[in-house]
């Protein structure tokens, strides 16, 4: 791969749906690039396209037209079985649902990229329990998802989405189902994968949520409105907040 | 995904459901174990049938004097003895096709040997008797020729008798039988034979030259000294059966003199016909039982083509997240697919063992015979796998077709 390629290119990219006699436009037409150690928050209201986007960025949908290369491959191109052999080993998945398969261990849960991989058994644990370390949760790799806290569940996930070791990790609202505590908790640790150089992707409609990213990218009705660098708020600063404000309240 | 891999992902979707999965099974289990116990049931009836078959003698007909009328009164079949030793031997020498004609002549009575004594029946005939019965002797030997035609006092004895007259395991040979008084030395036993068609102990006779039975023993006299009770035919293999019973039939009329289109003075039986038409209607019976039982293997097989299209459904957004993750189309249709061919062989295993135990169960209690062939286990296990890859197959293939954006944002 060339020094200069971004990791993301997209260009022109539409999306159109069919309902009933009308067409509407999802994506009209967006271009930008993404570059390796990145961290974007997407934002914008409901029907602006953000979602959309993500879908096409995670190779989950097929655009109308446009092109879109990840890490110098042309994915506009792909067939289906190609696009699946990206997901598994360039992206990693975070939802705000967590997508944890029920009555299946945090270990089993984070072994399933591995899995359709093809790694074999006695790897494919190791390296999963090497994630669940990562995120915290090594002690607690047998438990299944119903017995875990909202957090704990989407730290697992968090692990399922790093143990292919992907270029890139789309988070879809990961903190939409957590407490404001979790949420800083969980964007804290998002933050410090990217620091140690993950490129991250983030769709969200808070805005305190979007301010720990770099780059922040508003959607309007199916295009981009804005594309600012900021200054990321550090969240391990505001979880120390947090308990300040705390131990003063109690 | 390699074989291991998706086995061990199907099974932990199906332990995951354990209430379901054995639900679905029950289907299999109950479809594969009729199937089996079924055929066992109309195996065990054919098989049956074909031992009677064997043991009447191949190829046998049997005739009977017929009925007549005596002061007005209809006596029954054989009340007038109209067959000869002569009619046997007429039959033996000009009919084509006909092996041996043995005449017989039949009594019942008790038969004593030593302070022992025993109600048997007993038969006249000849050498030929037990040709057309396909009925070897166990030990000793046969009559010879001076002593069918000069009432010689020997006689055969079949099994039961000689265990009821002499005790298990002791040789009668040689020994002396009482037979209405007249002393008859054993000179051979039959071998064993069974019950007949229908449920007569076949072993229960003793066996004595035709001329003894009627001087000595039933001490039948002047005009009626050449009478005999039947007649047993054997045909050649594969000679047909009907042509030689028409055959017959014109040769005794000729010879009674019947006039054309007046009632026959005799009977013809044709035994191994009526046999075989019992054996071809328990073969109709069996294919019958075994298309009812399939029928309920079929249910089974939807039972599980319903299961696995509300697991398709339930599971959609786990489908989803598993091509998220990498899963392709093809991996997503071997998971379902091997889910339901699990589901339809652990069944079949089951549905096996029960079938087994239901069929012994059946023999047991029911006294019927059956038969378990191999051939219906295999057939079972065949329709079982069959009924899997079939009616898993178009849910496993609509769970493969999802696109994993519709899959994972299913509600």
């Amino acid at each position: 791969m060339a020094g200069s390629e971004p990791l993301i290119r997209v260009d022109g990219l539409t999306k159109d749906y069919v309902l009933g006699d009308n067409v509407v436009h999802a994506l009209a037409g967006v271009s930008m690039t993404i570059a390796a150690g990145e961290f974007v928050a997407v934002m914008g209201p409901s029907g602006s396209g953000k979602s959309t986007f993500m879908n096409m960025v995670g190779c989950l949908d097929r655009p109308t037209s446009g092109s879109y290369w990840i890490a110098g491959e042309d994915a506009a191109r792909m067939n289906a079985d190609d696009l699946a052999a990206v997901r598994n080993r360039r992206i990693g998945f975070v939802f705000q649902q967590f997508n944890l398969l029920a009555r299946t261990s945090a270990i089993e849960n984070v072994e399933l990229p591995l899995m359709y991989a093809n790694v074999p058994m006695q790897e494919r644990h190791a390296r999963a329990l090497a994630k669940l370390k990562l995120v915290g949760l090594a002690e607690r790799s047998d438990h299944q998802p119903s017995q875990l806290s909202g957090g704990q569940q989407q730290r697992v996930a968090i692990a399922r989405a790093l143990v292919n070791d992907p270029a890139l990790i789309l988070a879809d609202e990961p903190t939409g189902a957590l407490d404001s505590r979790t949420s800083v908790e969980i964007m804290a640790l998002l933050q410090q994968l990217n620091s140690d150089g993950m490129t991250i992707v983030l769709v969200t409609h808070e805005h305190d949520v979007a301010a720990f990213a770099s780059r922040l990218v508003m959607f309007r009705d199916g295009r981009i409105v804005s594309d600012e660098r900021q200054a990321p708020t550090s969240a391990a600063a505001a979880l120390r907040a947090l308990d300040a404000e705390r131990a003063v309240s109690a | 995904m390699n074989a291991l891999m998706v086995l061990r992902v199907a099974l932990k979707a199906l332990r995951v459901n354990k209430l379901r999965s054995s639900l679905t099974m029950l289907g299999m289990i109950i479809g594969v174990a009729a199937v089996i116990a079924m055929l066992a049931i109309g195996g065990g009836a054919q098989e049956r049938v074909r031992e009677q078959l064997k043991n009447l003698g191949s190829n046998l007909m049997l005739i009977f004097p017929g009925s007549t009328t005596a002061s007005g009164v209809r006596l029954g079949t054989g009340a007038a003895q109209t067959l000869t030793e002569e009619d046997a031997q007429a039959i033996a020498v000009e009919v084509d096709g006909v092996v041996v004609a043995a005449p017989s002549v039949r009594g019942a009575g008790q038969v004593v040997a030593g302070n022992a004594n025993w109600s048997t029946q007993y038969f006249g005939t000849n050498n030929d008797y037990l040709i057309a019965r396909d009925w070897p002797l166990a030990s000793g030997r046969l009559f010879e020729p001076a002593e069918i035609s000069g009432s010689g006092k020997v006689a055969l004895i079949g099994q039961t008798t000689a265990k009821q007259l002499f005790g298990e395991g002791v040789d009668p040979v040689d020994q002396v039988i009482r037979v209405r008084k007249v002393p008859l030395t054993i000179i051979g036993v039959l071998d064993r034979k069974g019950q007949n068609a229908l449920g007569q102990d076949q072993d229960d006779i003793v066996l004595m030259p035709i001329s003894t039975a009627r001087n000595r023993v039933l001490g039948q006299t002047g005009g009626k000294q050449k009478r005999i009770g039947s007649i047993s035919v054997k045909t050649a293999d594969g000679a047909d059966m009907k042509a030689i019973e028409e055959r017959i039939r014109e040769l005794l009329r000729q010879r009674m003199k019947v006039q054309p289109g007046a009632d026959e003075p005799f009977t013809i039986r044709n035994l191994t016909e009526i046999l075989q038409a019992q054996e071809a209607a328990s073969r109709v019976l069996t294919i019958l039982l075994g298309a009812v039982a399939s029928v309920s293997l079929l249910v089974g097989g939807i039972g599980i083509m319903n299961i696995m299209l509300v697991s398709v459904t339930e599971r959609t957004r786990e489908i989803g997240l598993r091509m998220a993750v990498g899963a392709r189309g093809r991996d997503i249709l071997k998971q379902f697919l091997v889910e339901a061919i699990t589901l339809s062989m652990i069944g079949g295993a089951l549905g096996i063992l029960l079938g087994v135990v239901a069929s012994f169960a059946v023999g047991e209690f029911a006294d019927w015979r059956t038969d378990i062939t191999p051939q219906a286990i295999f057939l079972a296990v065949g329709f079982a796998a069959g009924i899997g890859v079939f009616f898993g197959f178009y849910p496993a293939r609509k769970a493969s077709r999802l696109l994993p954006i519709e899959a994972l944002r299913y509600e």
